[in-house]
C-alpha cells in the first residue's frame, strides 16, 4: 500500500511551545486514521499541518508522495471538516457546498446540480434553499461533509466533527462516517479526544501526547497493548502497574497494564482495600487500593460486589498483565 | 409587567425632548422661506419662495457644495480602504503593539477637533505643505478612517477565522477568499461605516478651518455667510438642503446595521 500522508520530523513550535515535536508519520492510502489524545496534545496542530493552515517550524511532510510544506492549503488535495462546520453564514446550503465547484469555475448549473446530489447523498435532499443558521448540528455537519467532499479530495480531514453532537447523534454519526469511507475509499483522518470514538472508528490509532506520538497501533494493540504508562491510562483507563510491583511478579523491571475487566475476587492473590463501589449498569466498578497502588475492577453482572472499605483477595490472569517496554 | 403603552409622564417627557432637539432644525427651515433678509425676526413678516432661486444662482454656493462633496467623497474613499486593513489586521493577527494601535486609531476622534485642527496645521507648515483640497482631505480623513476602522473590526470579530481557513481548504486563494467569503459578511458594515465617514467629513467645520487654505467647504461657506448680513435665508436654504441630503446616508446606515447582530456568526 501506497502512504497517503507520510511525517518525517515535523516539529511545530509556537514560540518557546512544542505544539508539535518531532513527528513521525506514515498513513496509509483508503486508512480510516484517528488521531487521539488530551487537548493541547498537538493532534490538531498535525491535522492542520497536513490541511496546511499551519506550516512546520523543522521536518517534512508528503502527501501522495508530493512534499507540501510548502504547498498552500488552496493547492492541496485535502478537505477538512471544522470542528465548528464553518459553514459560509451568508451563502444557502447549495452555494456552501457547491463553493469548491464554483471556486473551480464549474458553470452554475452544473455545480448545483453536484451540490443538490451530495446534499442527497448526506440525507439532505431539498434543504439546498436553507441558511445554515436554519439547521440544527447535526444537519449542518453533514452540510459541511458534502462540502468537503464535492472537490473529491483524496483524503478527508476531520477535526473533531462529532465533537458539538449530543450522544445519540453521535453513535449514529459514528456509524455513518465509517459507511462513507468504507464506500468512498479515500483516506480519513480524524482528530478527537474520545477514546471510545477513536477505537470504535479506526483502522489504527496515533495516541498524542505533548505534541509527541506515544504510540500508533490497531485499536486492539492500543487497548490491550499499551507500549506506556500514559497511553494505558488515556485509553480506557487501564490500570498501570509501578515497575517495582511488576517486577515482583514477572521479574522485568517495567510498567505494568491490567484491564480493568481482567481483574477478579480470588481465593489467593493480592491483598486490596476497597474504597468505592459504583454500579454503572451492565457492570460495576470497584475502585481499590493494592499496597499503595490505585486499581480499578470491573464486575460482570450477577457477580459477588464487595463493600467499601471491605479488605478483599484479587487478581487476575498472567496473560492478561501487559508488561511494557522497559 | 409591562404594559404595550408608555404612560403619559414619559410621552410627555419624550416629547419634550424631541422638541428640544428638533425645533431649532425647524426653525432654520422656516427661515429659508421669510421675506426678511437683514435680521433673523421672528414672527416672519411673509413668507416666499424666491431665495430658492437666488441660492440657485449663487456660483459660491455651487463651488462650496463640488468642494464639500469632492473633499467628503474622496476622505470616504481613502478611509474605506485604510480603516478596512488597519480592521483586518487588528482583528485577524497578532503582533506587539496590537492593543495601542487600536487606541492610536481609535485617538482621533476622541480628540477635540480643534488639537487635531492645530496639529495636522503645524505639521503641514513644518513639512512645508501648502493648504489645497488635499490638506482638508487629509484632515478629515483622519476622523473618517476613525468610523469605518469601528464598524469593520467589530463585523470582522464576527466573522470567524475558520470561515477564512475553510475557503481556504476549498481551493480559493486569497483574493477569491476575500471576495467570495470576507466582502459578502463585512460589506453593510463598510457601507455604513462609509456613509457615517461622508456625513462626518461633509459637516466638519473646525478641522477644516486649520486645514484649508482659500477654499470654502460648504459648513465654512455658511459660517462666513452668517457673519455677512447680506441675502441671509439664502444660507437657511442651504442649510435645509444640507440637512435633508445628509439625513439619507445617515438614515441608509442604521437600517442597514439594524438587525445584523446574527450574520457572520461562528456557523454554531
Amino acid at each position: 500500500m501506497t502512504s497517503a500522508i507520510r511525517f518525517s520530523g515535523v516539529s511545530r513550535h509556537f514560540g518557546d511551545v512544542k505544539a508539535v515535536d518531532g513527528v513521525d508519520l506514515d498513513i496509509a492510502e483508503g486508512e480510516f486514521f484517528a488521531m487521539l489524545g488530551p487537548s493541547g496534545s498537538g493532534k490538531t496542530t498535525c491535522l492542520r499541518l497536513i490541511a496546511g493552515f499551519e506550516r512546520p517550524t523543522s521536518g517534512t511532510i508528503e502527501i501522495f508522495g508530493k512534499v507540501v510544506q510548502d504547498t498552500p492549503p488552496y493547492k492541496r488535495d485535502v478537505n477538512t471538516v471544522f470542528q465548528d462546520y464553518a459553514l459560509f453564514p451568508h451563502l444557502n446550503v447549495r452555494d456552501n457546498v457547491a463553493y469548491g465547484l464554483m471556486i473551480a469555475g464549474l458553470a452554475k448549473k452544473n455545480r448545483h446540480k453536484s451540490a443538490d446530489d451530495a446534499l442527497e447523498i448526506v440525507a439532505l435532499g431539498g434543504y439546498g434553499d436553507r441558511k445554515p443558521s436554519e439547521l440544527s448540528g447535526g444537519q449542518r455537519q453533514r452540510v459541511a461533509l458534502a462540502r468537503a467532499l464535492i472537490n473529491q479530495p483524496k483524503a478527508l480531514l476531520l477535526d473533531e466533527p462529532l465533537g458539538a453532537l449530543d450522544l445519540k447523534l453521535r453513535e449514529q454519526m459514528q456509524e455513518e462516517l465509517k459507511v462513507l469511507q468504507r464506500n468512498l475509499g479515500i483516506t480519513f483522518v480524524f482528530v478527537t479526544h474520545d477514546q471510545s470514538e477513536a477505537l470504535s472508528m479506526a483502522d489504527r490509532v496515533a495516541v498524542f501526547d505533548a505534541g509527541k506520538i506515544i504510540q500508533v497501533g490497531t485499536p486492539e494493540a492500543i487497548y490491550y497493548r499499551p507500549e506506556r504508562p500514559f497511553v494505558a491510562d488515556f485509553v480506557g483507563s487501564s490500570n498501570v502497574l509501578p515497575p517495582e510491583f511488576v517486577a515482583k511478579l514477572t521479574g522485568t523491571m517495567a510498567y505494568g497494564a491490567v484491564r480493568p475487566e481482567a481483574v477478579y475476587l480470588a481465593d489467593h492473590g493480592h491483598s486490596a482495600c476497597v474504597k468505592t463501589v459504583s454500579f454503572l449498569g451492565t457492570a460495576t466498578r470497584v475502585s481499590l487500593d493494592v499496597a499503595g497502588t490505585p486499581m480499578t475492577m470491573l464486575l460482570p453482572k450477577g457477580a459477588l460486589i464487595p463493600k467499601s472499605g471491605e479488605t478483599v483477595l484479587i487478581d487476575w490472569a498472567a496473560h492478561d498483565l501487559h508488561v511494557m517496554h522497559p | 409587567m409591562h404594559s404595550d403603552r408608555a404612560p403619559l409622564g414619559l410621552k410627555i417627557a419624550a416629547g419634550f425632548g424631541l422638541a428640544f432637539m428638533h425645533l431649532p432644525i425647524l426653525l432654520i427651515f422656516v427661515y429659508a422661506f421669510t421675506t426678511e433678509d437683514k435680521s433673523y425676526q421672528w414672527p416672519p413678516p411673509g413668507f416666499t419662495l424666491k431665495w430658492f432661486g437666488v441660492t440657485w444662482g449663487r456660483s459660491d454656493v455651487w463651488e462650496a457644495l463640488a468642494l464639500s462633496l469632492k473633499v467628503a467623497s474622496i476622505s470616504t474613499v481613502i478611509a474605506l480602504v485604510l480603516g478596512t486593513l488597519c480592521a483586518a489586521a487588528v482583528s485577524r493577527t497578532k503582533f506587539f503593539g496590537r492593543e495601542v494601535i487600536s487606541l492610536l486609531v481609535i485617538l482621533p476622534i476622541a480628540l477635540p477637533g480643534i488639537i487635531t485642527g492645530i496639529s495636522l496645521r503645524s505639521a503641514f507648515n513644518l513639512a512645508d505643505i501648502p493648504f489645497s483640497f488635499w490638506t482638508i482631505v487629509l484632515g478629515h480623513a483622519t476622523f473618517c478612517v476613525v468610523v469605518v476602522y469601528n464598524n469593520a473590526v467589530a463585523r470582522f470579530r464576527r466573522v470567524s477565522g475558520s470561515l477564512v481557513e475553510a475557503s481556504m481548504d476549498l481551493g480559493a486563494n486569497s483574493f477569491q477568499t476575500f471576495r467570495y467569503v470576507i466582502m459578502p459578511n463585512i460589506s453593510t458594515a463598510l457601507l455604513a461605516g462609509g456613509m457615517l465617514a461622508f456625513a462626518l467629513s461633509f459637516d466638519e467645520v473646525i478641522v477644516t478651518t486649520f486645514t484649508a487654505g482659500q477654499q470654502q467647504t460648504l459648513p465654512i461657506w455658511m459660517l462666513e455667510e452668517l457673519v455677512r448680513p447680506r441675502e441671509r435665508p439664502v444660507t437657511n436654504v442651504v442649510a435645509m438642503v444640507v440637512v435633508l441630503v445628509t439625513f439619507l446616508p445617515i438614515l441608509g446606515a442604521y437600517y442597514l446595521t439594524r438587525g445584523t447582530d446574527t450574520v457572520a456568526g461562528q456557523g454554531k
